[in-house]
């Protein structure tokens, strides 16, 4: 840990790692709402956005929360009380769980070890039984076909999110996301190492296949068919409102900063820039920051393609992923590992 | 894995492990009542949701034990794979709200039977097996050393699970094509 930190008990070194998720989940959520969702889009729809409240809207987001928690928590009178209400809790543990593994610099990580990035996508995973607790505890038939939807299009792309990340796996030896950081910062592209070497070069298909499979899991357009507003109302989310509502808003958009997050780690460098030694004290400052643009740039991508592109089909959805997608992860894999023996 | 296991770990490494033995008894209290509630409720989606529990409690303590590839895995098959397809199936099919009284059928009595007999046996095999071991837990268990173990000593055990699974596999498409 860092200087400072190894000085304090456990239950200080605790509360600051707990204090430093919260942050991480909201701020960035909060983050990605405002300069994604309400202003990125407005943008290329030639609209302001909101302007009202605080500089250019910038305090909308209070606003809408502050909406939301006024809202009455309606649960349906033939649901089932316990897994209606559970169900967002259950979606945001996995959100947390996820935000566990990430590093943010030399020294500043929740949990260094071997897990990894096995670990994240084990928790992700988890997501997956709120989404099917509230589609049936709603006791609504859009909950339940938006929760069947969901589901099978979330098991579908694990697959090729999990291959793709194998690739980096295999080029930087550890599944430790913080050696997978320091493999791309000490690495060198031909004896050359001014940039290190972010794996986004050597492992190009396996970067876009991480980001398709991923848009898929935080099931945003195109991928959008468990929420589909014309056929399902909101899908699982139909019979939520006020806080509950929330929750599912805020699980939704920090998952896509925790995700692109993961994504930024493996295969842009995580929060190493080129220049800097990476053992540098500076970057248990500045490496959550750079970590942080890097979600910016990637989440921009995920927002641009969802603002862009029309809904799938369903069964176009499943034999992208099967037909398409594994196949290349899997050739993908074969490649890196003989690259990896030979070179 | 006994709390013996863990306590002795404890007295082997000079201290005593009192969050560790706090904890144990914490979660397996949770993991019985769900397993008791996951047979006895009459609603078959509760039924799964309680054995998330069970499930997520045999996480918890694999990672007490210093084991967590076991745990991880464990969540990633369990309760990400298997459950999720429970439900899927269930949801699917029949997913009905409240209570459902077919479920109570004549077949308690062999299920309890069956369960009663497979707590015997393992009891005793494990009884027998480990009565006087005590587990040591110096560090956690090291990714490295399971994939070792993996590929070399187990690789022939490794090697026929996969072609079963395998088999399995093109057996289930044989069966749902059949045309």
């Amino acid at each position: 840990m860092i200087g400072v930190l190894s000085e304090l008990s456990y239950w200080q070194v605790t509360s600051i790692r707990v204090g430093a998720g919260l942050v991480a989940v909201l701020l960035v959520a909060g983050t990605l709402v405002y300069a994604h969702l309400f202003k990125m889009v407005s943008f290329m729809q030639s609209r302001l956005g909101p302007m009202e409240a605080g500089p250019y809207g910038s305090l909308q987001l209070m606003a809408e929360i502050g909406k939301f928690l006024q809202k009455e928590d309606i649960v349906p009178r033939r649901a089932d009380r316990f897994v209606f209400k559970a169900a967002p809790f259950v979606v945001l543990t996995s959100t947390f769980l996820l935000l566990v593994v990430l590093p943010g610099g030399p020294d500043a990580w929740f949990i260094s070890n071997d897990l990894g990035i096995y670990l994240a996508m084990a928790v992700s995973s988890v997501s997956v039984i709120g989404i099917l607790m509230a589609g049936w505890g709603s006791a609504s038939k859009y909950s339940l076909l938006g929760g069947l939807r969901a589901t099978g299009q979330l098991i579908a792309y694990e697959l090729p999110l999990l291959l793709a990340v194998v690739g980096v796996v295999i080029q930087a030896e550890t599944m430790n996301l913080q050696e997978i950081v320091l493999a791309q910062a000490n690495g060198e592209i031909f004896g050359w190492g001014a940039i290190g070497n972010p794996f986004i070069i050597t492992q190009f298909a396996g970067f876009i296949i991480f980001m398709i499979a991923m848009q898929a899991e935080l099931t945003q357009t195109p991928f959008d068919m468990p929420v589909a507003e014309s056929e399902l109302v909101t899908g699982y989310m139909t019979e939520y409102s006020g806080l509950r509502f929330l929750l599912f808003f805020i699980g939704e958009f920090a998952t896509a900063g925790v995700f692109s997050a993961i994504a930024a780690v493996l295969f842009l460098g995580g929060w190493y820039v080129p220049g800097l030694d990476p053992a540098d004290n500076l970057f248990n400052v500045i490496g959550p920051l750079v970590l942080f643009g890097k979600v910016v740039v990637l989440t921009f991508l995920v927002f641009w393609v969802r603002f862009t592109f029309p809904r799938f089909r369903e069964d176009q959805l499943q034999r992208l992923a099967w037909k398409f997608l594994v196949p290349l992860a899997l050739a993908n894999i074969v490649v890196t590992g003989v690259l990896k023996v030979v070179v | 894995m006994t709390p013996a296991g863990v306590l002795a770990a404890g007295a082997a490494s000079g201290d005593l492990f009192v969050a560790q033995n706090v904890f144990f008894g914490v979660i397996a209290l949770v993991m019985i009542v769900s397993a008791i509630r996951c047979v006895t409720t009459r609603n078959v989606v509760h039924a799964a949701l309680w054995l998330v529990l069970v499930l997520a409690g045999a996480a918890a303590q694999f990672i007490l034990l210093g084991s967590e590839f076991v745990a991880v895995t464990q969540v990633l098959v369990y309760i990400g794979a298997i459950i999720v397809l429970f439900l899927f199936g269930i949801m699917l099919t029949k997913a009905s709200m409240g209570d459902d009284d077919s479920v109570a059928g004549e077949k308690r009595l062999m299920a309890g039977l069956v369960a009663v007999l497979l707590a015997v046996v393992m009891g005793i095999a494990l009884v027998d097996s480990y009565s006087d071991t005590r587990v040591v837990i110096d560090e956690p268990q090291r990714f490295a050393a399971v994939s070792d173990a993996i590929f070399s000593q187990y690789i022939v055990a490794f090697e026929a699970v996969s072609v079963l699974l395998l088999a399995a596999l093109i057996g289930a498409i044989v069966v749902a094509r059949k045309e």
